[in-house]
């Protein structure tokens, strides 16, 4: 077995496990536990639209909080869009997204995707001289963020790094014209797979929660979220 | 030799290449081993966990926004005061000890056992210097409600016997004699007599059957009394048959918070059972924030049923007597401006009520900057206006507020809250300032429009 043949064969089934049933035994651990009767007289019970409200309120600051003196609250918008036109619009991830699940899309034309690279690749390293300098985020961050940082950073250097390379067209898997390059790339993105349930990456479903949950109590007084 | 930049003079006396440590203050009480606070304070953390909190403690991305929403943060730019880090301790120990993962972060020792120093050094964070105002559930962009968890966290400081000793003195009190500032039932008996007789004001006191229980904060009695007035005269005009009760009287909640959910308890089910006692269909909380939140969203879980009455913040009861008519007001010609008790708004959802009866008093409202559910906090509620080692704290973040309200121009400056209300007039006094918090409900008692309909 290459390197190639174990970062999409073992190592690729193993972190989508540990991916999942690490976020499953996550989303588990919150629910498991007693949610509290509320007795009290509520204002409303529109408790759906208020949790769906704050889960799309909050991705934008309120006009009170625009001029606040952290980058990232305005960049977290690049990286974020970013990743997903990588992740989600080049060619060559569809194609990989298709082997595993037999679901395609159209892709967005490459330099379309570049241009989304270098913005994110930016972003990205503005954010963590933000966090190397800012008071608070030195006294918040912890390994936890830099780590996480890490591992959503180096799939993007690892992917640079193939880009270069003419990749084969259609779905199948074959063999690949750099085919060490992209075992690294792939066992980059499998680290960030398995790193995901454990630290601050998976706000990318508890964001869901903390949100709804705080729109709909919110909801039931009648107090905005 | 002078100095050559005198925009930044040359200090040469203060110490080079070292790092100032605060000084750490905290109190302490009863005499408890420091590996048993520290067990407590994290049992009593953890045992009430609902998924929700859950949710919120493994939420949090370390983006920092919140400070930029804690006045705390805004007035000094020290980042201890990060709404999120008043919580570390509790979240450390979540982490090791009840969240998902915690056999993992206990088997590699990921996140360390939380000490009795730890905790000594955050009292001042979860207590000095938040007053729960929720300011910064507003900006979290994980919506994750801080002054929720540090409200939970007190209750597990309290129990280890680590809360600021004035405000545990206090809350104390409040439990022994009925009252935080000694507004005893006798004390109450003897105010009103003398209020009644001097305003020529009937207030009924312990009648056995009324329509609305009125209920006060020991502040008015003891400070604000003409708010008694107030309230009588625009009961009385209602023509409502209502009551204050001397075995219910006391709304504010030093129990909540101090932390200690017994004495919490203990407060609102006096003012429930006379409420029940009299047969109130409404019962009307005075001018108070938290007196609000404990009652009309707390209330109802601590008798552990629906409360069998109707819960109104006085701001809602007017603004229902100014929408039915049933009272009509006296057109004031002045400027206002409104300052939102951040418990009966932000986080009590009756944003609106105060300003349906400023409406009513047809003055011109100057809505300030960052107002209503945005509203900057006085910094002294959440008990912070009861611990005198914070003032300075306080007053640092008073200057927003004044800053905001200078802005706006008004000529009158009113409010819905008797803590906040002390909480200016300490302001104002501290700061020389020209501004002099009013009441809403006395203000709407003095444009009363006593004359028969169709005059």
């Amino acid at each position: 077995m290459d390197l190639l043949e174990f970062a999409r064969g073992p190592a690729l089934w193993l972190s989508l496990a540990i991916l999942f049933l690490g976020s499953a035994w996550r989303v588990i651990g919150i629910f498991r536990l007693k949610s509290k009767a509320d007795f009290s007289e509520p204002r409303s019970m529109r408790l759906m639209s208020g949790a769906m409200g704050a889960i799309i309120g909050h991705m934008i600051p309120r006009k009170e909080f625009r001029d606040t003196e952290k980058i990232g609250t305005f960049i977290a918008y690049f990286y974020h869009i970013g990743l997903a036109i990588t992740v989600f619009g080049f060619l060559p991830h569809i194609y990989f997204i298709e082997r595993l699940t037999g679901i395609s899309w159209p892709a967005l034309p490459a330099p379309v995707v570049y241009v989304a690279v270098a913005v994110t690749f930016v972003a990205m390293i503005l954010i963590l001289m933000e966090r190397l300098t800012d008071g608070v985020l030195r006294l918040l961050s912890n390994f936890d963020d830099y780590f996480s940082w890490f591992v959503t950073f180096l799939p993007l250097v690892t992917g640079m790094m193939v880009i270069n390379h003419p990749f084969p067209a259609g779905a199948a898997p074959v063999p690949p014209l750099e085919p060490t390059l992209l075992a690294i790339h792939l066992l980059s993105v499998e680290l960030l797979f398995i790193w995901l349930p454990f630290g601050k990456l998976s706000h990318a479903f508890l964001v869901f929660i903390s949100r709804g949950v705080t729109g709909a109590t919110f909801a039931r007084k009648g107090a905005a979220s | 030799m002078s100095d050559i930049n005198t925009v930044h003079p040359i200090d040469t006396e203060s110490a080079r290449f070292s790092v100032k440590k605060p000084e750490v203050c905290f109190d302490k009480q009863g005499d408890l081993a420091d590996a048993e606070r520290v067990a407590i304070a994290m049992k009593s953390f953890t045992r009430d966990f609902t998924s929700a909190t859950a949710a919120y403690m493994e939420s949090c991305i370390h983006c920092g926004q919140c400070a930029e929403a804690c006045h705390f943060y805004v007035a000094t730019r020290d980042p201890k005061y990060t709404p999120i880090w008043k919580l570390e301790p509790f979240k450390q120990a979540y982490k090791r000890e009840a969240g998902p993962f915690a056999w993992l972060y206990r088997a590699l020792n990921l996140k360390h056992e939380v000490t009795v120093k730890q905790l000594e050094q955050w009292q001042e964070l979860l207590f000095d210097s938040c007053t729960m105002c929720g300011r910064c559930t507003m900006i979290c962009p994980m919506g994750i409600d801080i002054a929720g968890l540090v409200g939970l966290a007190r209750h597990g400081m309290h129990e280890a016997g680590l809360v600021p000793h004035e405000l545990w003195a206090v809350a104390e009190r409040a439990e022994r004699e009925g009252s935080p500032l000694g507004a005893t039932p006798k004390v109450l008996k003897e105010r009103i007599e003398w209020l009644a007789d001097d305003y020529s004001v009937e207030i009924p006191l312990d009648r056995d059957k009324a329509d609305v229980l009125v209920t006060l904060s020991s502040i008015e009695i003891m400070k604000y009394p003409q708010s008694i007035v107030a309230m009588a005269k625009i009961f009385n005009h209602l023509g409502a048959s209502w009551t204050i009760r001397s075995d219910g009287f006391e709304a504010t909640n030093f129990g909540m918070l101090s932390g200690n959910v017994q004495w919490q308890r203990h407060t609102s089910m006096k003012i429930i059972e006379a409420a029940i006692a009299c047969g109130a269909r409404t019962l009307v909380l005075p001018e108070c924030g938290h007196a609000y939140g404990a009652l009309r969203w707390q209330g109802a879980n601590l008798y552990g049923k629906p409360l069998p009455f109707k819960v109104l913040h006085i701001s809602e009861f007017l603004a229902e007597a100014v929408r039915s008519n049933q009272i009509k007001l006296k057109k004031l010609e002045k400027t206002m401006t409104y300052h939102d008790p951040c418990q009966v708004s932000r986080r009590g959802g009756a944003t609106t009520a105060a300003r349906e009866v400023i409406r009513a008093l047809g003055v011109e409202l100057r809505e300030m900057e960052s107002t209503g559910d945005m509203n900057w906090c006085c910094g002294g509620g959440g008990g912070v206006v009861a611990i005198h080692r914070a003032d300075d704290l306080r007053h640092k973040a008073f200057e927003i507020k004044i800053r905001q309200i200078d802005d706006t121009g008004a000529e009158l400056l009113t409010s819905s809250c008797a803590n906040c209300r002390q909480t200016f007039d300490d302001g104002q006094a501290h700061f020389k300032w020209d501004k002099t918090m009013n009441s809403l409900l006395e203000t709407v008692a003095d444009q009363l429009d006593t004359r028969p309909s169709g005059t």
